[in-house]
């Protein structure tokens, strides 16, 4: 090949993908690779782009959503099967805008509408990092909806019920560390994606941003971070927010269900400045009093014959690591008395915690946790309803009773 | 040092409430293994010794490495048991080779063995695969591998004793069903697959009806000549 063929060619396919080229050279720069790799820390991406035992980034992990299943996509470099052809225009596009380099609408189970909030800077950097993990050659799996929700188009009426772009502009009256915080909460975090209501349609309602709900086919509910009569951080000192996002326990209660798995693949790799952000925001979203004493629905003679039941249970299998009188060996065994999360409307946590047991997450803070053992199989459905009234409802908390069947609904909850 | 005696005694009676009331608050929950392991108690009980319930497995002194294989693999998702996986799902593997280590250290008593309830033909059959194997079908003894004396071998080899017939079978049916696999080459999936539901019922029949062995340990690593290779125990 003649030196005027080679510099024609070389010049034809730097035309053909000019933006590509120039990511390239971008992505030489380590610094923004590190920093990329960080900020898809961050944003998680690893939890959904990742099967289990399979490769780093190559998707296919399935999704069970109350429209069917998605699974998810592979975002490796690789040219045919993952993303090794997109443009940082494109990656941002998608980011942004939920939008395929085709044009084609993304499902709103990609957090886009929390990272639309996502600087350019920011998008371009996790692109760079993304170019640098391995390539892995897989295919997409077809999505497995059910009509009406297999029609792509039926995300155009989503959008425009529930998505804002936007880029995070930041309030000029607040900290410049609150206004990081929002950032992460808000942006990569996509907190709200759990912590929001979803309502029939699949989407959060923005005029309840953050107020709890019961995330879709996991039976796990996601406490108000704003009310502070569940999670609402409001008594909590900034240390205990910061261990709690990043150890993943405190002295004020452990993570467990699906906030373990944020901790673990994303919170605990954040920097203690970010994590520090992230506390001031998530403590100045909360509001509202201390919590009010909750109105029983059981008749009272039944809830205290529930309760000396509860008790009994309570003394004989929980006492010697949550305390006579609930008030734990924190950080490893929570304290009961006085803990938001058992005192929350919503008891399926709760019972849940009781039926299935759970270790909160691995980390570095915090390397061989402590686990609390399941009881499906030692406590009835009476006794399970019978202890967890007795902890939402003695030492001065104000849960309110649960019922035999609440508990026995649980039991079929999807563990895994 | 006399003239601040005063002082220092007057600080210590101050002092000494505060902290005894701290400690009182700050209470640890104790920073052993075995409180980290409690979860794993109310099924395989507080020492691995295993529960009355027939399904939940003995741990204790299983060679660490066969532990440690079947935590990562129940993490992961290969091996397939819900409120297992559940609780392994956001655990490191430094700490899942601790808790094997830990569980294979443990030497408590074996139960009592169970009276059989199967016949004399079903136990000799069951006697004479685990012994002896059955070399017209291919199938190698059990102790080949597992040990003359059925303790397993270092490092991922379990021992076979102190485990009921409806847990044996069950996993002799997962291997022969592909529903438990292990790293290849998958040697008990190729010696399960020899066997038929008759041999399942009979070897899990014997092995359960076996006495706890004079010396619960494991056979060290390399010391048996093994039939076929594993995947999970490299040569």
């Amino acid at each position: 090949m003649s030196r005027t063929s080679t510099g024609l060619l070389v010049g034809l396919v730097l035309a053909l993908s000019p933006a590509t080229a120039s990511a390239q050279q971008k992505a030489a720069d380590p610094a923004v690779i590190a920093k990329g790799e960080y900020l898809a820390r961050a944003g998680d991406c690893i939890a959904c782009h990742t099967a289990r035992e399979g490769k780093t980034f190559a998707g296919g992990l399935p999704m069970k959503t109350p429209f069917g299943t998605l699974y998810t996509s592979n975002i490796t470099p690789d040219p045919q099967t993952g993303i090794g052809t997109w443009t940082s225009d494109q990656f941002y596009q998608m980011m942004h805008n939920g939008r395929f380099p085709d044009g084609g609408l993304v499902y709103p189970a990609m957090p886009f509408a929390s990272y639309t909030q996502v600087t350019r800077e920011d998008s371009d950097a996790i692109y760079a990092y993304l170019r640098t993990v391995p390539p892995v050659k897989q295919l997409n799996k077809p999505h497995d909806l059910t009509f009406p929700f297999n029609n792509r188009s039926l995300i155009l009426g989503w959008r425009t019920l529930f998505f804002r772009e936007g880029e995070f502009k930041p309030d000029p009256t607040k900290s410049a560390e609150w206004n990081r915080g929002n950032y992460l909460v808000e942006g990569l975090g996509h907190c709200g994606m759990c912590h929001t209501p979803i309502n029939a349609l699949g989407g959060s309602k923005q005029s309840q941003a953050f107020e709890g709900g019961l995330i879709p086919m996991q039976n796990w509910y996601a406490p108000s971070l704003t009310s502070n009569k569940e999670t609402g951080l409001g008594d909590w000192t900034i240390e205990e927010i910061v261990d709690y996002l990043r150890k993943g326990v405190s002295a004020k209660g452990a993570v467990y269900g699906p906030m373990a798995e944020v901790v673990y693949n994303s919170l605990q790799y954040l920097n203690d400045d970010d994590v520090r952000a992230m506390a001031v925001y998530l403590k100045g979203l909360a509001q509202g009093g201390p919590p009010e004493k909750a109105s029983t629905s059981l008749p009272s003679a039944e809830s205290s014959l529930l309760l000396s039941f509860g008790k009994s249970i309570y003394d004989r299998d929980c006492a010697s690591c949550h305390g006579a009188t609930g008030q734990g060996m924190p950080p490893d065994y929570p304290p009961l008395a006085g803990n938001q999360s058992i005192q929350m409307v919503s008891a399926v946590n709760s019972i849940r915690m009781v039926l299935n047991g759970g270790y909160p997450p691995g980390t570095s803070g915090n390397p061989m946790p402590h686990g609390m053992p399941p009881f499906a199989q030692k406590l009835s459905d009476d006794e399970v309803a019978a202890v967890v009234t007795y902890i939402r409802t003695a030492w001065g908390n104000r849960g309110e009773p649960v019922s035999a069947r609440q508990a026995n609904e649980l039991r079929a909850a999807t563990l895994n | 040092m006399d003239r601040f005696l005063p002082l220092t005694a007057l600080l210590a009676l101050f002092a000494l409430p505060i902290d005894a009331a701290q400690s009182q608050t700050t209470e640890r929950a104790p920073d052993t293994m075995a409180a980290r392991v409690l979860a794993c108690a109310p099924c395989h009980g507080a020492e691995g010794e295993g529960t009355s319930d027939a399904y939940f497995p003995r741990l204790a002194g299983k060679p660490a490495g066969y532990l440690y294989n079947q935590l990562i693999a129940f993490r992961d998702g290969r091996r397939r048991y819900p409120p297992m996986n559940y609780l392994l799902e956001f655990q490191t593997d430094d700490y899942l080779k601790k808790i094997a280590e830990y569980f294979a250290s443990l030497r408590p008593a074996f139960p009592p063995p169970v009276p059989p309830v199967d016949s004399k033909e079903v136990l000799a059959r069951g006697e004479q695969i685990v012994k002896n194997g059955d070399p017209q079908h291919g199938i190698p003894p059990c102790s080949a591998c597992h040990g003359p004396a059925l303790g397993g071998m270092e490092p991922g080899i379990p021992g076979l004793l102190g485990l009921r017939a409806a847990y044996i079978s069950g996993q002799l049916g997962g291997w022969r069903y592909g529903t438990r696999t292990a790293f290849a080459p998958d040697c008990m999936q190729i010696v399960a697959g020899l066997l038929t539901e008759v041999d399942v019922k009979a070897v899990a029949a014997y092995l359960s009806s076996r006495p706890a062995p004079a010396d619960p340990s494991f056979a060290p690593r390399g010391s048996l000549p093994m039939p076929l290779e594993c995947g999970s125990e490299p040569h």
